[in-house]
């Protein structure tokens, strides 16, 4: 086994037993760490795919924006613990939970039993596969065939700072 | 050397335990982290996929991803935050009526 197929194998275990641990925390404080966790194991992943933009980008946006707005509302909220089961869930009770749990585990066993039987796909090696990790090509790409896009997010980012104040401001509910 | 096929079943099963997670979690700052692990296991599904054809385009668009998990992830925050004012707690059972 060479190294790409070690670290690969080594950085999905990461990932999934980081994930697992996001759902399975009562805490969303580990929760939140645990998420950060698996978003560096997936930056790796990116490493590996030759996109070393993505890999940056993950950490930065990913891990280091969005996961703090996170952390900061779990603080600001302290709420540490979840309360038990009320209303409908109590009449439910464990029953509609393990409902969704089931469903969740079949698609992914749907999921992974159709990848099985695809054809293996390598991944070409020669150099114009490789130049995807080029980040002149993409910032190109970006602001030539996507620009329209790119100016589009720009808006929605705009329209989604002005609605989260908006929301959250005190005294809006009244 | 490893094929296409384990990224993708890596991303199946990142997206099945996003999937668990907002099924089974009763918290809604953890339901919209279960979001996040599912819009990463696309990402992954993207950029496996554009480096197996030999294009930018998935890291594009894993780019435009982003830039709307981050949008999301404030607006929705920011409506638990609002959601906590009005109840003081993050239990989804208690925000079953649109109107109080």
């Amino acid at each position: 086994m060479d190294f790409g197929s070690l670290a690969f194998y080594l950085f999905a275990a990461i990932a999934v037993v980081a994930s697992l641990g996001v759902v399975g925390q009562r805490n969303p404080m580990y929760s939140v760490m645990l998420l950060i966790t698996s978003f560096g194991a997936l930056a790796a992943l990116y490493v590996l795919l030759d996109a070393p933009f993505t890999a940056v980008t993950q950490i930065i946006i990913y891990a280091g924006a969005i996961m703090v707005l996170f952390l900061f509302v779990v603080m600001l909220l302290n709420v540490p613990r979840e309360e038990p089961a009320s209303g409908l869930f109590a009449t439910l009770g464990a029953r509609g939970l393990r409902i969704g749990a089931v469903l969740s585990v079949i698609l992914g066993i749907e999921v992974v039993w159709a990848l099985s039987r695809l054809p293996r796909g390598w991944f070409a090696q020669d150099a114009a596969a490789t130049s995807v990790s080029s980040v002149k090509l993409i910032g190109t790409t970006l602001f030539t065939q996507h620009a329209f896009a790119f100016e589009a997010t720009s808006i929605l980012i705009l329209v989604a700072m002005v609605g989260a104040v908006v929301i959250a401001r005190k005294g809006s509910a009244s | 050397m490893i094929p296409l096929n384990h990224y993708l079943i890596l991303s199946g099963v990142l997206f099945a335990i996003g999937t668990a997670g907002v099924f089974l979690r009763r918290n809604l700052i953890t339901m919209l982290l279960s979001i996040e692990i599912m819009l990463n296991a696309v990402n992954l599904t993207f950029v496996a996929v554009g480096r197996y054809l030999g294009t930018v385009d998935g890291q594009i668009i894993t780019f435009f991803v982003m830039t709307v998990a981050a949008a999301e992830a404030a607006v929705g925050l920011a409506l638990v935050i609002a959601l906590f004012r009005h109840r003081e707690t993050l239990s989804p059972d208690a925000f079953t009526a649109l109107k109080w």
